[in-house]
């Protein structure tokens, strides 16, 4: 089994890394990288919990292989907060109690994130649908829905 | 396991045909690396096809539009030509999973994948796309329903891979639409699938029509039976009942945890009598 070389960028970093031929970019970022914020749910691109940003789309990490990101930009929820400043998801996410277990909510941060990088001003159709791909079994989606809603209408004020 | 990727068409031929193990193509890993996760496959050789500029472009052709292989079903949704010359064909491709697997799946991956049950499948084929492929003794070209063999089967060659679908130029007067259904709306796997396309003359009357079935036989279907129930009509009541009657007719479907075989095949006419009505609104230009 021969080992590749991958240099990619993390969060605004350059990054190597060494990976398997069929390693996925999450256990890269999990086991080699120790970036333990996404999580495996499913393992099969069901529940989301394993989002990130690979070259401004979102998508689950579970199912794209570590040497996909040469070269490319890959942005996980360890860069979302500014050091100790919360970004104003993760503090709508507690304000409204949008997480009990917490498994999902990486990747439900990350998923609302690309979001309300696209649509400011997303309706809770537009919220729902955009986040049908995270699964949640604590919540039942009303807190975080409103969390969303509430910090796009929080981002756009102040802008 | 090798992973490579390429960064021309002919290099992936030439690393597909030189396998001598298991090889498959990787273009947005959203079937393949659950069936590599699971077990499913044991690839010797994984070429990953994002490298290939050509596989990653939407270009206008001939007044019809050329799709690469490894474009994702978010970047068709954002082509604002694309979507309003086939607005069916755009449709179908973004009802595949959800908001991360739009940023990845491909409609060629849909149709190699050779799921009866594929949504983009439907509409391509009643699209009249036609793929390019490319394998070690050149290029061919094949129309979409003629790719599916049955389900997991391609009529692909060794070392032959697709780099593009093209879909045809849309004549004045045109519509498609696709439609499917599950038993919840968002995130799932049609139970039934419906696509059609049809042009106008100036009068009103049907001039050309495709009507396709997903997921009620081993591969998707091309129902000529009901696009002639359309042709040298209006598209009206008693066109539209003959058209759902041949498409539940051409149905064989299989009884399982989604639906049975007789709500699929009822099933199946509803879809494509609505699906009909919905291209027909868009040939008149009022949807």
């Amino acid at each position: 089994m021969t080992t590749i070389k991958v240099s990619t960028t993390i969060n605004g970093d350059p990054v190597d890394y060494l990976c398997e031929p069929q390693e996925t970019l999450l256990d890269a970022l999990r086991d080699r990288l120790g970036l333990t914020g996404a999580k495996e749910g499913c393992g099969t691109g069901d529940c989301g919990a394993c989002s990130v940003i690979l070259d401004g789309r979102l998508v689950c990490a579970c199912l794209v292989m570590g040497a996909e990101a040469e070269g490319r930009a890959v942005e996980t929820i360890e860069g979302l907060a500014d050091g100790e400043e919360l970004h104003p998801l993760q503090q709508k996410f507690i304000d409204h109690a949008a997480l009990q277990c917490g498994v999902c909510t990486p990747g439900f941060l990350v998923a609302a994130k690309s979001l309300l990088d696209r649509n400011p001003d997303p309706t809770e159709t537009e919220v729902r649908y955009w986040l049908a791909g995270n699964l949640c079994r604590c919540t039942g989606y009303d807190k975080i829905v409103r969390a969303v809603m509430d910090t796009a209408a929080d981002m756009r004020e102040a802008r | 396991m090798r992973y490579e990727a390429p960064d021309t068409t002919e290099a992936a031929v030439q690393l597909l045909a030189a396998e001598t193990g298991l090889a498959r193509v990787l273009a947005g890993g959203t079937d393949l690396l659950v069936q590599l996760r699971s077990g499913m496959v044991d690839p010797d050789l994984v070429v990953d096809i994002k490298r290939i500029e050509v596989m990653r472009q939407i270009s206008e052709e001939d007044g019809g539009f050329r799709i690469g292989a490894a474009v994702s079903s978010a970047e068709l949704g954002e082509h604002a030509a694309l979507s309003a010359a086939w607005p069916g064909v755009v449709e179908a491709a973004e009802l595949i999973g959800s908001t991360q697997i739009q940023g990845r799946c491909t409609m060629v991956g849909n149709l190699c994948n050779a799921s009866p049950a594929a949504d983009s499948v439907p509409a391509m084929v009643a699209a009249a796309a036609m793929v390019t492929l490319v394998g070690p003794d050149g290029r061919r070209e094949l129309p979409a329903e003629a790719v599916a063999e049955a389900p997991g089967k391609t009529s692909l060659q060794k070392g032959e891979l697709v780099e593009s679908v093209f879909l045809p130029k849309r004549p004045p007067r045109s519509g498609d639409a696709y439609l499917r259904f599950i038993p919840r709306t968002e995130m799932d796997i049609a139970v039934v699938g419906a696509g059609v396309s049809l042009t106008l003359d100036e009068q009103g009357t049907c001039q050309t029509a495709r009507v396709s079935l997903g997921a009620v036989a081993p591969r998707v279907l091309l129902v000529e039976d009901s696009a002639n129930c359309l042709i040298g009509t209006k598209v009206g009541a008693a066109a539209l009942e003959a058209l759902a009657a041949a498409a539940s007719a051409a149905c064989s479907p299989i009884d399982d945890k989604r639906g049975t075989v007789e709500f699929r095949i009822k099933v199946a006419g509803v879809l494509a009598r609505r699906a009909a009505e919905k291209a027909l609104e868009r040939a008149k230009g009022t949807a």
